[in-house]
């Protein structure tokens, strides 16, 4: 077991436990937390989109190309990602990601 | 237009659950009209995963998206539903009573009304409406110098335009309106673009021949005093901003679902989503029912094959408000002559 440590979009912080092979987009949905994920995790929306923390970009397996075109339909940055694409691991115990802002 | 359509039901998406709802109403004799924002039927189907597999539609190891809706097409076909593609129902009024409930529909595009005796909803996530990048204050630019869609394009003549995005619609528009805008910029995330070759490589021969720019980035804010828009701040990946002068910026970052003018018709809803009870799948206004994803009940999971169930068993109800005298007999497709000649299979 591990947690992962997401900041709202109100800046607050909040720390979820964890589960082993759980996309990082259902733990935060899981645990109540406002996240979309309007296609149910098949790259096909990027209403996941997150920001990772710059000590944990590299840690995590490079975003596909089907992930590339999903990051180009939103305003993301080098730290963007979508959350729905990030398997969790014990190795991610600590997961330091903010919910990106959503559209009006 | 005073003209309307009279139908039983009006059928509000044209989604897998909103094609079987035609299905299950023609065994029953119900004649329906199915409306949808999209220029094409098929939902989220056809227009999020067309080609992604789907494992989980009882009977079918394996379907992708489109060839889902391309079945449902065949199996409604015996009913001929009518579709009205590229419309949106604007506002919706109940004009009958509870016990005979009479709706009056209308569309926004083409102005088309009708007047039905059940309405089905069954909208799924929404309308697919253009993402709105959350960059600050852009709403109060659109319509004069943030625009969504294209439709006239003599309006960016001898403008300096900014478009945004990466696909297709991106792409498109760069090589169409770069002849006749005054100076056309093409901003883009990243170095690749997914849209057909052909229009990248004529996008890139213009970059070459100083016909136009590309830049690499994303707008962090507006320039100007709104309503007028005078310029984008580009930041880059390296943090670094520059400005580009512009007096139209049109974001092209692909479709999302809104709820939209549902949210106006008074239903209850929960977290946008539309309550139903599970015994008839009808609303709090009876005569409206609500199946597949918009809907919400204890235990609600959204699967295309919860929608089938939820659509059978409305029609159900849906039977008693259009033929009132009529007891209904529920029969199978296998045994019954009856329902065999409608579906035009009978021996």
């Amino acid at each position: 077991m591990g947690v992962i440590h997401v900041t709202d979009r109100a800046g607050q912080r909040h720390t979820l436990e964890a589960i082993e092979g759980w996309r990082v987009m259902e733990i935060i949905r899981d645990w109540g937390l406002p996240i979309e994920g309007l296609c149910g995790g098949a790259c096909e929306c990027a209403t996941c989109h997150v920001f990772v923390a710059e000590e944990w970009l590299g840690k995590l397996y490079p975003p596909s190309e089907e992930e590339e075109g999903q990051l180009d339909t939103v305003v993301s940055w080098p730290s963007s990602r979508l959350s729905c694409q990030i398997i969790w691991t014990p190795e991610l115990d600590g997961l330091e990601v903010t919910l990106a802002p959503t559209g009006s | 237009m005073t003209d309307h359509i009279e139908t039983d039901v009006v059928i509000i998406g044209a989604g897998p659950v909103g094609l079987f709802a035609v299905f299950e109403l023609g065994l029953l004799d119900i004649k329906c009209h199915l409306i949808d924002i999209l220029p094409k039927v098929g939902g989220q189907c056809a227009e999020l995963y067309p080609e992604k597999p789907i494992y989980d539609i009882p009977g079918f190891p394996m379907v992708t998206g489109q060839g889902l809706v391309d079945n449902l097409l065949a199996q409604i076909e015996p009913f001929h539903p009518t579709f009205h593609l590229n419309e949106m129902v604007e506002s919706l009024e109940a004009i009958g009573t509870p016990e005979a409930p009479l709706f009056r529909v209308k569309t926004s595009e083409n102005d088309t009304t009708f007047v039905c005796k059940s309405v089905i909803i069954a909208a799924g996530g929404g309308s697919f409406q253009p993402k709105k990048p959350p960059i600050e204050n852009i709403e109060a630019y659109e319509g004069t110098g943030v625009f969504y869609a294209v439709r006239k394009m003599e309006m960016f003549r001898n403008k300096k335009v900014l478009i945004v995005g990466g696909g297709d619609s991106a792409l498109d528009w760069t090589v169409n309106l770069q002849p006749i805008a005054k100076r056309l910029t093409l901003l883009h995330r990243r170095d690749a673009f997914r849209a057909a070759p052909h229009t990248v490589e004529k996008m890139r021969s213009l970059v070459a021949a100083g016909d136009m720019d590309l830049h690499l980035g994303q707008v962090s804010s507006l320039v100007g005093d709104a309503p007028i828009l005078k310029g984008a701040v580009i930041r880059k990946d390296d943090g670094s901003e520059f400005t580009v002068d512009c007096e139209v910026m049109l974001p092209f970052f692909g479709l999302t679902m809104k709820l939209g003018p549902i949210a106006d018709w008074g239903l209850n809803l929960h977290e946008n989503l539309i309550p139903v009870d599970t015994e008839k799948f009808e609303t709090n206004v009876p005569g409206i029912f609500a199946i597949g994803d918009i809907n919400t009940y204890p235990g609600k999971l959204k699967l295309i094959l919860s929608g089938f169930h939820e659509g059978a068993l409305a029609a159900q109800k849906v039977h008693r408000y259009v033929y009132p005298e009529k007891k209904l007999l529920f029969q199978y497709t296998t045994s019954s002559t009856s329902l065999q000649k409608k579906l035009g299979v009978a021996a």
